[in-house]
């Protein structure tokens, strides 16, 4: 028996999920040395449409409720509506000029807060990193924060007898961890094909009311602790990468006289032993 | 679950129509379009007959998003590389009801299915409706999946020519090959004053052509172009039938269509920038498919509303008022008791007073007359030879035009009693 | 839980710390790599060199460790530390920091290592900076994290001026190990950290070891022969195992084949996956997202499969073919048979001592 069977509360499963630019299109502005966000289009950072898939998959079978939660500008509204097509129950956007340019320390630390204002959660998740930025900080710093027990890289979560279970992919090979409830999971990219949006779940999204705006003030955030002048890291600046220039052997024609040409040169240049 | 009053599938011009009607007379409207927004999925050839429009939304043309009113009209006889064109100009032509004018879908349809959720309807877009939820033998709402059905009391089909509800809600035969016609169209880019100039067009004034002949090298259909804002539309509507029995691509139809000197004259230097297909169904009166039942009404192109008929091609004008009466059906049904099909019956009478059906059938022969392949062949041919013969001086002596015309028919091997019968039934039809 | 370390503490902070993972009684290429690196830090500033190594029984380790040019090892001996777990390893690493104030700690970019960082930067509140490929000190002694940013287009310089320690994470294969030098003698300091049961808030369950198809792991090979989404069929990774083994390699893929379900995301290289170095990269029919090059770039030759000539992967290569793969790679495997007389097992990368 879950939780979910013998308690009258339900399963709260919290998701944390970022905007990002579409992969294909991530393109870098020439004059600012930046990501460029403005008119490229967006989606949500793909581990964490895997995150959403697992909870919502855990909705299913738990009759749990899916809240959904980022942290951006309101143009982040869209991945939100999308998630809550998705078959989410609501969102809340954390949304605020003083988080601008914030790094990982007040990311997590602004998360953290809400997620304490959200409140009742029994499982947070998370993508292993985001597409853009690819640094898998923020999920175990918002464990770290909240002092909740961890699994990261995780493709599969079971909730049995009122714990967590989650299948981690380790370096090695593959570790089944189990925790207690809360705890925070980081979600593997592309563990799980992601559900289509459903008519029902594009219609809660018309009729509104699903997603909240908060402000810092709103979470009761220190404004002191968030954006870009109280981020430990800057970027001081960022180079194009010049790839080394390579040799550009390049054969083509008939496959054995091809073949026999490369065998040759890579010989002749000692990449193999003759 | 969620529930509306009624659900409206297809956000192009019947849909929307129909929602917006349903949705100021009160009814919760649910409107479900599977394209990423309305018109990205939607063809047509170009120009839209405003008489429907002005019955839905009176004051239109404030915002309206019309590439240019059609002033100059044009039909064209096609033969090798000649062309016998007859033109009819009148500014009259873009003003009030009789008002036509060119459009693209995707900015008109994102229009008018606003104009529906201005009056309070819900747009869904990016859903494909599956099917239809049925129960009892009554149609209960609509189905996307097992788990995402959404109800309602009424569902009004828009769906467009596939028309696969309509078929899986028993209303529709298949469409046999030979009723079905295949359509084209090429986008083409050229700045709005070369496209002014060349037409001989003021600011938004703008010309509409149709082609026949060897436009659709003698095989049934026409051809058309429309001048939009600064692009022009240019396709095809060909016998499928045809198209198979002579084993031609439609594709090479269209490039022949392309290269033929009264066509290049216009586009030439354009850049293609679209090209799509699509199935019209070319449907008469007498070929419709029943358009109620259970809780349940066919709008637009998946009820066959479109005409054909070799000088106008027709369809948008039509799916609007359908849409129209459809709305109005619906609140019929309801002061009646409910949306059963008996009650719903009241649409065909509502297709009447929009015009819908009384067009459709004094334009019924219309698909038989186009059968008629003397109409795209012979006839053509025969006018540009005659054409030809007036226009040609080469000092070897001028004949009179009775006897060119009489000594041509011979030449095509019509026999003049035919002559006369195509005649008779041409104006009949048209 | 956190607490800041501002810019008035800044200069009570000092020496280089690496953070050292063992596996099966030796220590992980990705922590002997960052020993290297750390090691040129630690002269450049000045400072001494320690290792962190919190286990059970990891004295033996301790030892091997020093070989690799640390000048002390930190050990915590606990049996709540037998297995990574990230709390209780979150708290030792919080508080030996707060303990000695490194200027500068270093970590594996391995999924433990990414799991402790990320918990502990925000426990303690300071920069961490991930996947970094180079580091440089500033002018004014900050240290320079340098690390790929934009699917691997560009490369930012990360700084963390006032907050200390700064915190780095490194790909495996980025640096170079140092020889081991067994005769290097160094300090092992055993230190004690209050930790309790209830610190264990994670249970292993299972662990299910990968096997190691082929043999060999894509990291650990000299040569990698790596496939892409031209294969059309998980089965033609066969091919390519056929042409690993006559040199010796291992297979990998690109991640359009890894999400096609083709092969193992344990097989991934690029962005999302794995970091390679090999002395010999051969990409079949793989186009060439920056994605991938991110994983794959730093090959010291990289040989290029592929029937599109305008791939470009191609604007990279050592060598190519422009050509079906599905008749390249087999006249290849045959030709090398040919080479010797049908038994070509030991075919293999030069060594690099050997050029």
């Amino acid at each position: 028996m879950s939780p979910a069977d013998s308690n009258a509360r339900p399963l709260r499963i919290l998701v944390c999920i970022k905007q990002v630019p579409k992969a294909q299109e991530l393109q870098v502005d020439p004059v600012t040395q930046t990501l460029k966000r403005v008119g490229v289009p967006s989606e949500i950072n793909p581990p964490d449409a895997n995150a959403l898939e697992i909870a919502l998959t855990l909705k299913d079978r738990h009759a749990a409720e899916v809240v959904v939660l980022s942290m951006g500008p309101t143009s982040f509204d869209e991945s939100l509506e999308r998630a809550v097509a998705m078959g989410a129950d609501r969102a809340v956007l954390l949304t605020d000029r003083l988080l601008g340019g914030s790094d990982t320390v007040p990311t997590a630390y602004a998360l953290s807060e809400t997620i304490q204002k959200i409140g009742g959660y029994d499982l947070i998740l998370t993508g292993e990193e985001t597409t853009d930025a690819s640094t898998g900080h923020v999920g175990p710093g918002i464990a770290g924060h909240l002092d909740l027990p961890q699994i990261t890289y995780v493709s599969e979560v079971r909730i049995v007898d009122g714990t967590v279970r989650a299948r981690r992919t380790a370096e090695d090979g593959t570790e089944w961890w189990q925790t207690a409830m809360p705890s925070l999971c980081t979600v593997n990219f592309g563990c799980n094909k992601p559900r289509s949006p459903t008519l029902t779940g594009k219609i809660r999204v018309k009729r509104g009311g699903v997603i909240a705006h908060w402000s810092c003030a709103d979470v009761g955030i220190d404004p002191k602790k968030v954006g870009l002048l109280n981020s430990p890291t800057i970027v001081a600046k960022v180079d194009t990468i010049r790839l080394p220039p390579r040799a550009g052997h390049i054969f083509s024609g008939e496959p054995k006289e091809t073949v026999r040409a490369l065998l040759e040169a890579l010989i002749r240049d000692r990449v193999i032993a003759p | 679950m969620e529930r509306f009053d009624a659900i409206v599938v297809g956000a192009g011009p019947a849909g929307s129509a129909a929602a917006l009607t349903l949705a100021r007379k009160g009814f919760s409207t649910l409107l479900v379009e599977r394209g990423r927004s309305p018109g990205v999925k939607g063809m047509f050839g170009g120009r839209i007959y405003s008489w429907a429009l002005h019955d839905l939304l009176p004051d239109w043309a404030k915002d309206c998003p019309v590439e240019r009113y059609v002033v100059h009209e044009n039909m064209a006889f096609l033969a090798e590389d000649t062309a016998l064109t007859i033109s009819f100009d009148s500014p009259k032509l873009g003003e009030g009801r009789s008002a036509s004018f060119t459009a693209l879908r995707a900015k008109f349809d994102s229009w008018l299915a606003k104009k529906a959720q201005e009056a309070g309807a819900v747009l869904v877009t990016g859903i494909r409706v599956d099917g239809l939820w049925q129960e009892d033998g009554r149609i209960r709402g609509v189905l996307v999946a097992p788990n995402d059905r959404v109800a309602a009391d009424v569902v009004v089909i828009a769906e467009g020519a596939t028309s696969v509800l309509t078929r899986s809600a028993g209303l529709k035969a298949d469409l046999e090959p030979r009723e079905v016609s295949i359509g084209v169209k090429e986008t083409i880019e050229l700045p709005a004053e070369a496209i002014q100039e060349r037409f001989g067009l003021g600011d938004k004034e703008g010309a509409a052509f149709v082609f026949a002949g060897q436009a659709s090298l003698g095989l049934r259909g026409g051809g058309f172009l429309y001048t939009n804002q600064s692009t022009i539309s240019l396709g095809l509507v060909v016998s499928s039938e045809d198209l198979a029995r002579e084993k031609v691509e439609i594709q090479d139809v269209q490039t022949r269509f392309r290269m033929h000197p009264a066509v290049q004259r216009w586009i030439r230097g354009g850049k293609v920038t679209e090209y799509s297909a699509h199935l019209v169904p070319e449907l008469g009166a007498g070929m419709m498919p029943r358009l109620w039942g259970d809780g349940v009404l066919v709008a637009g192109d998946a009820a066959g509303f479109l005409i054909n008929n070799g000088y106008t091609f027709r369809g948008v004008d039509l799916a609007i008022a359908s849409g129209i009466a459809a709305g109005e059906a619906v609140e019929a049904a309801r002061a009646a008791g409910g949306p059963r099909a008996a009650n719903l019956q009241v649409y065909e009478k509502f297709l009447r007073s929009r015009n819908v059906l009384p067009d459709l059938e004094r334009f019924r022969r219309a698909p038989l007359y186009m059968k008629n392949e003397r109409l795209f062949d012979v006839y053509p041919r025969m006018l540009l030879e005659i054409a030809e013969r007036l226009y040609t001086v080469d000092g070897s002596g001028k004949e009179r035009l009775a006897d060119i015309v009489l000594r041509e028919a011979g030449a095509a091997e019509v026999p003049k009693w035919k002559l006369l019968l195509d005649l008779l039934q041409g104006a009949r039809s048209m | 839980m956190t607490d800041g370390h501002g810019l008035e503490d800044k200069s009570h902070f000092r020496g280089v710390w690496v953070f050292l993972e063992g596996r099966a009684g030796h220590l992980r290429d990705v922590s002997t790599q960052l020993i290297g690196e750390g090691r040129r830090l630690a002269d450049l500033r000045g400072t001494p060199l320690t290792g962190i190594l919190p286990g059970k029984g990891v004295d033996a380790l301790a030892e091997q460790a020093i070989g690799y040019g640390l000048d002390r090892v930190i050990v915590v001996d606990d049996p709540i530390l037998e297995i990574y777990r990230s709390r209780p390893y979150a708290q030792v690493m919080a508080q030996l920091i707060r303990r000695h104030k490194p200027e500068i700690v270093l970590f594996g970019a391995s999924k433990n290592g990414r799991d402790l960082g990320g918990r502990l930067h925000a426990i303690l509140e300071t920069g961490l900076a991930a996947d970094c490929v180079k580091f440089d000190i500033d002018a004014e002694g900050n240290l320079d994290m340098i690390r790929p940013s934009f699917g691997g287009k560009s490369l930012a310089h990360i700084l963390c001026k006032k907050h200390r320690p700064q915190m780095a994470s490194v790909r495996r294969n980025v640096f170079v190990a140092p020889p081991h030098n067994p005769e290097r003698r160094g300090e092992i300091v055993r230190e004690v950290v209050e930790l309790s049961p209830q610190d264990a808030d994670a249970t292993l369950l299972e662990f299910e070891e990968f096997t190691k198809e082929g043999g060999l792991r894509p990291e650990e090979a000299d040569i990698v022969v790596s496939g892409g989404y031209g294969l059309a069929d998980p089965k033609n990774f066969a091919l390519l195992q056929e042409l690993a083994d006559r040199l010796g390699g291992a297979i990998a893929a690109s991640r359009k084949a890894v999400d096609s379900g083709w092969v193992p995301k344990t097989l991934q290289v690029g962005q999302t996956g794995m970091t390679v170095r090999p002395k010999l990269y051969i990409a079949v029919g793989i186009s060439g997202a920056v994605q991938h090059l991110a994983g794959m770039q730093e090959a010291e030759k990289i040989l290029v499969i592929n029937i599109d000539p305008k791939a470009p992967l191609f604007e990279i290569a050592d060598y190519g073919i422009v050509g079906d793969l599905f008749e390249i790679v087999p006249e290849l495997v045959r030709q090398l048979d040919a080479l010797k007389g049908g038994d070509a097992s030991d075919r293999r990368a030069v060594p690099a001592e050997a050029r």
